[in-house]
């Protein structure tokens, strides 16, 4: 290492301490290398791409959008997006630094997404399936009204037409700028989920890095079977909240899917490389039970 | 258990009203020291004093009402247990090994009706507040709750839930116990319940960890109670990254019981004595139980089918987006 690559290192990590909610890109080195946010190694990124955004060195699962999950998950040419004509509106007309419009506008720009999630169906090797992916790129992946909308949704045309549904949350909770209006999307979406437990529909959540808040506390924590993604991050209150409210500092691998895995809440870990065979054959497991 | 205004600690935003009261007293005793009749003076001030605060409390910005709602006075759960209920039993325990004091629920009976009657409890003191945590339930609280719905439901009575609470506790074992999953799970099951649910929002109605008992047929909010997504200190230090925006963020939240009626968040608004609730604690629990009773007998002949596809769709419309 010269003293260079040294002193570019240390000012990567320094930053990447600062804030640790997001993956940073070193500009320096360029747009065909990425930096390692867990190990800090310096990753060209095709191979980053060609191993499914996972480091190859550490394992770490860099989030991904949600187009990206969907073709990871979905045969080839299956999918069909369903609620996009949902969009989102201000209705308190709320302003922070920035009206909530302006925000609505970048956060697009940003990710390319016109909300938080994406709906529709798919086949899992064969099998039809409803799903619903969030996105962390558009706002955060806070749920407002066109997020607790589009799921519920897809939640109905499950039960409508008998099909399992698997939601991937990816959520820092609900969106401020919504406010009661967000929190009531939390009753609304687990209100379907009751449907689909009265009417003996699988449906499955994968819990990926990051999911906290109004998604942790409504739809991401009550599947018949709860999945997370490798390493993803997944709390009620935020690790800084607890900090500051506790006084005392917090276990290092706090709130890691491991970590939960410990605790009893989820069901069980899965790397991405192996999401889409878990899932295909739970699907199938479950469709194959006593008639 | 009237406070009397002597008692009752003020606010900032009630301080003229005080200084009014003040300037009278002193009148008052000008008047008896000198014997000079200041009768209509006094008259015309107190006259002057009860427009001025029927109009202060009647135009309360949503900063004010925040500060009312969090009123260390403001009648608590046992508060309304006492005036509203002719019985009520308590019953404890999650029955997974834990009492979370933050929610306290029972058997009632009030007006006649067996009821299934739980809430988030504050203390009155420190005390009292170590005791209970502030109001801001483990996972074991909402499991608790959990398992009196389940009793409701089972021997056909009506749930009434009272939420006053800053939001669940934010903890390093609330964590580990599942926090969220508590809260979710009761949202997705209070949707299956055959009972009517009725949930009033007494005070604080902060986050998810009030929804996490509110999940009803109707659900209603006191006059100066506040109901929202996050605290507005909350939302302040994130999106304007400064405590100080504090009244800024109470304002852009919309978190008064009359904004919440416009979007059908709540279903009806419940009057305060003037001042609020703490200045009178007796009236507002019969206000409350007057809303009740009649609430009661809304969902009184609705079968089991039509209370569940009623409060689906009070949730189910819940929203504003483009189509």
């Amino acid at each position: 290492m010269t003293l260079t690559d040294w002193f570019n290192k240390r000012k990567i990590q320094q930053i990447a301490a600062r804030d640790t909610s997001s993956v940073h890109i070193d500009d320096s080195v360029g747009k065909l290398w990425t930096l390692c946010y867990n190990c800090s190694s310096q990753l060209p990124k095709k191979d980053l791409e060609n191993n499914l955004m996972v480091c190859p060195n550490c394992d770490y699962h860099f989030r991904i959008g949600a187009k990206d999950r969907i073709k990871l998950i979905a045969d080839e040419g299956t999918f069909e997006e369903m609620f996009s004509n949902i969009k989102p509106l201000d209705p308190l007309d709320f302003v922070d630094t920035q009206s909530y419009t302006m925000r609505q506008v970048s956060a697009h720009e940003k990710s390319g997404l016109d909300e938080a999630v994406i709906t529709g169906t798919c086949k899992i090797d064969g099998q039809k399936t409803a799903i619903a992916v969030m996105d962390f790129e558009y706002m955060g992946g806070s749920m407002g009204s066109v997020v607790g909308e589009r799921i519920t949704a897809i939640l109905e045309y499950a039960l409508e037409n008998r099909l399992p549904s698997v939601v991937f949350t990816a959520s820092g909770g609900a969106r401020m700028q919504e406010s009661a209006l967000s929190l009531m999307q939390m009753a609304k979406t687990s209100c379907a989920v009751a449907k689909l437990n009265e009417a003996k529909l699988l449906y499955i959540t994968v819990l990926t890095e990051p999911t906290f808040g109004g998604v942790t506390a409504s739809f991401g924590t009550i599947g018949d079977i709860i999945i997370a993604e490798k390493g993803a991050r997944i709390g009620f209150a935020g690790r800084r909240v607890i900090e500051q409210t506790i006084r005392q500092k917090l276990p290092a691998d706090f709130q890691t899917a491991e970590y939960l895995l410990k605790y009893g809440q989820i069901d069980f870990i899965v790397e991405r490389k192996d999401m889409k065979e878990k899932l295909s054959k739970l699907i199938r497991l479950h469709a194959a039970t006593r008639k | 258990m009237n406070n009397t205004a002597k008692h009752i600690q003020i606010l900032d935003f009630e301080k003229p009203i005080y200084t009014m009261q003040d300037k009278i007293e002193e009148l008052k005793k000008t008047s008896v020291d000198t014997h000079i009749d200041y009768k209509d003076e006094i008259k015309k001030l107190e006259e002057q004093t009860k427009v001025y605060r029927k109009e202060l409390y009647e135009k309360l910005e949503p900063y004010q009402k925040l500060q009312i709602a969090r009123h260390p006075q403001r009648p608590n759960f046992m508060d309304y247990v006492h005036f509203i209920c002719n019985d009520y039993i308590e019953l404890h325990g999650d029955r997974h090994g834990y009492d979370d004091k933050a929610i306290a629920g029972g058997i009632a009976d009030i007006d006649g009706q067996t009821v299934m009657l739980i809430g988030t409890v504050k203390g009155k003191s420190t005390k009292e507040n170590l005791e209970c945590n502030f109001g801001m339930p483990q996972p074991q609280g909402y499991r608790k709750a959990l398992r009196l719905f389940e009793h409701a439901n089972r021997f056909n009575m009506p749930i009434i839930t009272l939420v006053d609470t800053m939001g669940a506790y934010p903890g390093m074992t609330a964590e580990e116990m599942g926090q969220g999953e508590a809260i979710a799970v009761n949202l997705k099951e209070m949707a299956k319940l055959d009972v009517p649910i009725i949930s009033v929002i007494t005070g604080e109605g902060c986050s998810g960890g009030a929804l996490g008992l509110a999940v009803a047929n109707k659900v209603m909010i006191l006059e100066h109670a506040y109901y929202t997504v996050i605290s507005p200190e909350g939302c302040a230090s994130i999106l304007w990254k400064d405590a100080g925006m504090t009244k800024v963020a109470t304002d852009a939240l919309k978190i008064t019981g009359e904004d919440l009626l416009k979007y059908n968040i709540v279903d009806e608004v419940i009057k305060e004595p003037i001042g609020g609730a703490h200045y009178n604690a007796e009236e507002m629990a019969m206000n409350l139980k007057k809303s009740l009773i009649k609430s009661l007998e809304e969902f009184k002949n609705m079968t089991a089918e039509e209370l569940r596809t009623q409060r689906y769709s009070k949730f189910r419309r819940i929203g504003v987006f483009a189509k």
